[in-house]
């Protein structure tokens, strides 16, 4: 972006980052959504990252209330929403100040001029104007007078001057299409779609979409357009999929795959809600959203659908995790399938509701009481929900057992492209349901006993209401192995206690190995679990791009681990856990493995950056802090050296 | 997707059934002489009276004494943690609809850790009938005051006297919305079993307090209304269109005053014809209120029988309705087509 020229046709880039950013009701998250889902059609490959604040609507101008929007797009796969914009659009002077710091210099800014007037400068906090105090210098700087095109070309639509000043997201949006040779026809289709009922701000917004697309064309301010052509992606029908998106319809998937109904028992939290909102929309699947009382009537009611023989589901983050701990528990001794899916929050308590974090590991692993193990499956990006989710779905009907999977606040609102399935090649799911007594009592009678174990499974017989024959209690008492029976003998209980630990840790042989990137000769291996799976693959090729020699590997399963990954893990020199925790998986690695796992970490509510994993891994590789010290330089040196061809790997960030 | 609830019922006509096919193998662990003992009797010789399958049939209890109720039960049973069991009813009997739920509950899993879930389950009307065993004292946990204990109760935990205002469970349901509440004791078996017999009929969510004597930790807490000698002048019963009436005679009656209270009185100095007439199905619940909180206390005259016994939309058949609506509108699920539902594009 920095070395343009005067061009008559649009210029090629091989990709570029936007970030839209403005008031929390400047409409900023829409724009953003509009350019992302136009470029999705475009052919592109694209991440985002949507970063707003808690507060539905902060003060208007202050920097507490800017909300806003990064997409990546590319011509080639990537990984990451990208480290830092080459174009920021600030709709006002706080969106200016808040995210200024993040672009490298030379990099682009396109700001709403007529917003940057006094009032908004002191609520922002500028002593002075920043566009005319030289402090912008190092940035090709565009002012646009937004607000007032914006309000000019409604003037004689019958719109009040107030609500047509509301449009200017869609002016922006109409530049930076322009600006980035976005075809107009699906914006304006969509448009016309969503504000059918209200046809002034239908032609208010259709009006200021054009505006702002006609005057990059004619202002003549901009020395060239430009062009990121297709990315040469897997042939296959793809849609742009945020992560709660992904797991709404993996769980109708998965209730379609097993045949089971779907009972969602929920109680609104950010970032989870939307999987709520989702599923609440498709009623024809038959699926029963439950919004309870509170986040233990949540997870009760999906458990006392799962007893029904339902599958039972219940989404929380941040502090609802707490509360279904108790329920939990009670999952575990009742052996029955149950879903909890946290959307991971910053933390503790109400902590950053809006922000990510992935520091909910130990807790999924050990927060109850008593010995109380179950699965625990992690999502790595927006489309991986999918996939995670029904793996989690199947470990739970086929071990009856609670699974927590962990997703978060990035992969929840992030998206991505996703190819869509071949319905054909989903995992069919056997409820295998108890149908007949399975034990002959002293009497000579048959008899169900509810525990009686799969012997390779270790798992009991799942047998909801409705059969004669087969009628049994269950209870959170400690029960007899086989009938079920309450029992508090003590070698009873430490044979219950040890069945179901070897019940869950024998799940290591029904999942894949781990999954190693490897290069050969690598010493160090870089080894993730959940959403820090493309910054850490976009660091990796970085190293790589370099000459250097790095392996990859990322947990989808943390418990149980792969089956393999102890003798993983004692093949490489050294192994580097990067987490947006405090180190988290790291101590679980070292506590299973004795292995010297150094952990890498960063709990700032947003995603690792490529440049500073990059960072961290030279630093592994090189081993001294000289070769710290120039890794860093090299990362604050802007971007790396284009992508070379490397033979493992067809990420590219940079 | 499959419902289980849609299977048809099996052809084979309900089988008779005698207390003792509804009793389980299991060696009943309550203290010899607890009021519960008389109301597991109630509840299993009333099943086969109902004209129900035990395969159908599911009790669902928390924590506390009376929480053991379903391990005693042969039917499906599920013993559950602490107040919780009204939230697992809903999903249970939600997605459900062909299994009768009954919750068995106690006055300190149900109004106290489990207070939320109760009042939300009674407003949503989910379709299960509650029996909430109200002894006003902690009995699992060794003598501890409840939320259903007097003023000033001298237990374990109040050695100096609670401070607490009590709730009354049936002011608390009402105020709830409970479209079904009402109120017997351990030692009617006759009236506990019309009573259920009358819960398990209403269609949406029942409720009812069986006053429960937990003779260790607070013995003869009720005997003052429910003793043999006192009950005919000290119990109420309410009969649907009946002046309310009650002693060996007949003799006493309930009247509502022109300022909108209720008095107890002598029929002798007001007229028959002057005394409140009991009406189960009148929508507005204040006068069913002004009853449940009749007495102060079991020490006064205390209405029994069926307070309120109002139809209302159920829960579990409105969700089952925006189902069939959104499948006649849309056609059943079809999961090609919501995987599609986004704008897609085509890579060749």
């Amino acid at each position: 972006m920095s070395d343009t020229t005067q061009h008559e046709s649009p210029q090629l880039l091989d990709r570029v980052v936007i970030r839209f950013a403005g008031d929390s009701g400047d409409g900023m998250q829409l724009a953003g959504d509009r350019f992302t889902n136009t470029s999705a059609l475009l052919g592109n490959d694209l991440a985002t990252f949507p970063d707003f604040p808690a507060e539905i609507r902060a003060p208007a101008g202050t920097l507490a209330g800017v909300s806003a929007f990064q997409v990546h797009i590319s011509d080639h796969a990537i990984s990451t929403p990208g480290d830092s914009p080459n174009v920021l659009v600030a709709m006002n002077p706080a969106a200016l100040k808040a995210n200024i710091e993040s672009l490298p210099k030379g990099a682009t800014v396109i700001v709403n001029v007529d917003a940057f007037e006094e009032r908004n400068l002191a609520k922002a906090g500028y002593a002075d104007n920043p566009l005319s105090d030289g402090s912008l210098a190092a940035y090709t700087v565009y002012e646009v007078p937004m607000t007032s095109i914006t309000t000019e070309v409604s003037r004689d639509a019958g719109v009040k001057p107030r609500d047509a000043e509301r449009s200017k997201n869609f002016f922006a949006l109409g530049l930076i299409s322009w600006l980035y040779t976005r075809p107009t026809e699906a914006t304006v289709a969509w448009i016309e779609q969503r504000y059918a009922g209200k046809p002034l701000i239908l032609e208010a917004n259709l009006r200021a979409f054009k505006a702002g697309f006609h005057f990059g064309e004619t202002a003549e301010l901009f020395e060239s357009s430009y062009q990121v052509r297709p990315a040469a992606l897997d042939p296959g029908e793809y849609v742009n999929i945020t992560g709660n998106t992904a797991v709404a319809w993996a769980l109708i998937t998965a209730a379609t795959q097993s045949g089971l109904p779907l009972f969602l028992g929920t109680y609104p939290i950010t970032p989870a809600s939307d999987i709520l909102h989702e599923l609440s929309k498709h009623k024809q699947f038959g699926v029963r959203t439950f919004q309870a009382e509170d986040e233990i009537s949540g997870i009760g009611a999906a458990l006392g659908a799962s007893f029904g023989g339902s599958l039972g589901v219940t989404t929380t983050s941040g502090p609802g995790i707490d509360l279904k701990s108790e329920t939990m528990g009670l999952a575990i001794s009742l052996e029955l399938p149950l879903l909890i899916i946290d959307i991971q929050r910053g933390g503790p308590s109400t902590g950053l509701p809006t922000k990510t974090e992935q520091a909910d590991l130990l807790h999924a692993m050990y927060g109850r009481h008593g010995e109380a193990p179950l699965p625990i499956v992690a999502a790595k990006t927006p489309s991986h929900c999918f996939e995670a989710t029904l793996e989690a779905v199947r470990l739970a009907v086929k071990y009856r057992t609670p699974v927590i999977l962990l997703s978060d606040g990035y992969l929840a609102n992030g998206t991505e492209p996703w190819r869509l399935p071949d319905l054909v090649d989903l995992p069919v799911i056997d409820p295998g349901f108890a149908t007949a007594p399975n034990h002959t009592d002293d009497d000579g009678n048959e008899v169900f006993w509810p525990y009686l174990r799969d012997p390779e499974t270790l798992a009991r017989p799942w047998a909801p209401p409705g059969l004669a024959g087969l009628e049994h209690r269950i209870g959170g008492l400690e029960k007899s192995d086989g009938s079920g029976n309450v029992a508090y003998d003590g070698p009873n209980h430490e044979k219950m206690t040890r069945l179901r630990a070897a019940k869950i840790a024998g799940i290591a042989h029904d999942i894949p190995p781990t999954d190693v990137d490897d290069q050969d000769g690598a010493e160090v291996l870089v080894i993730g679990w959940g959403s820090t799976y493309g910054a850490i693959a976009a660091g990796v090729q970085r190293v790589r791009a370099r000459g250097h020699k790095v392996a990859q590997a990322h947990l989808v399963h943390l418990n149980p681990f792969p089956a393999d990954l102890g003798e993983v893990l004692s093949r490489y020199k050294r192994v580097l856990v990067p987490e947006v925790n405090l180190g988290q998986l790291s101590r679980l690695l070292r506590a299973e493995y004795l292995v010297d796992a150094i952990s890498f970490t960063q709990v700032q509510g947003i995603p690792f950056r490529a440049a500073a994993m990059e960072a961290a891994i030279l630093q592994q590789i090189d081993g001294t802090a000289e070769g710290f010290a120039a890794a860093e330089d090299r990362a604050a040196g802007g971007p790396s050296p284009a992508h070379g061809s490397t033979p493992t790997r067809k990420v590219s960030d940079s | 997707m499959t419902d289980l609830a849609d299977a048809p019922p099996p052809a084979v006509p309900v089988p008779v059934t005698t207390r003792k096919d509804w009793s389980s193998d299991q060696e009943v662990r309550w203290c010899p002489g607890c009021g519960d003992y008389s109301i597991l009797a109630a509840v299993q010789m009333l099943m086969p009276e109902l004209g129900v399958r035990r395969e159908s049939s599911v009790f669902l209890s928390g924590i506390g004494c009376a929480a053991r109720f379903p391990y005693y039960m042969n039917t499906y049973g599920l013993h559950s943690i602490h107040g919780r069991a009204p939230a697992i009813a809903t999903g249970l009997a939600t997605t459900r609809p062909d299994l009768d739920v009954w919750v068995v509950t106690g006055d300190g899993d149900a109004l106290s850790i489990g207070g939320n879930h109760l009042i939300h389950a009674l407003r949503r009307n989910v379709n299960i009938t509650i029996l909430l065993f109200n002894n006003q004292i902690y009995g699992l946990t060794k003598g501890q005051y409840s939320p259903t204990s007097e003023v000033a109760k001298v237990t374990k935990s109040t050695p100096f006297g609670s401070l607490e205002q009590p709730f009354n469970p049936l002011s608390l349901a009402l105020g709830a919305e409970a479209g079904f509440v009402a109120r017997t004791h351990d030692m009617d078996r006759k009236h506990m079993m019309e009573t259920f017999r009358r819960a398990h009929a209403h269609r949406g969510a029942s409720f009812v307090e069986i006053y429960q004597n937990c003779n260790v930790f607070n013995d003869g807490a009720f005997e003052q209304i429910t003793g043999k000698e006192h009950r005919t002048d000290m119990l109420i019963p309410l009969v649907h269109g009946q002046p309310i009436r009650f002693g060996a005679e007949g003799e006493h009656g309930v009247l509502l005053r022109s300022d909108g209270s209720l008095e107890v009185v002598e029929v002798s100095d007001v007229g028959e014809e002057a005394l409140l007439v009991h009406d189960e199905h009148r929508d507005n619940p204040g006068l069913a209120f002004q009853l449940s909180r009749l007495a102060r206390g079991p020490y006064e005259p205390t209405p029994i029988g069926v307070f309120r016994d109002v139809d209302r939309p159920e829960y579990g058949a409105e969700m089952a309705r925006q189902i069939d609506e959104a499948t006649i509108r849309r056609g059943a699920g079809d999961l090609d087509a919501l995987l599609r539902s986004g704008s897609s594009w085509t890579v060749n």
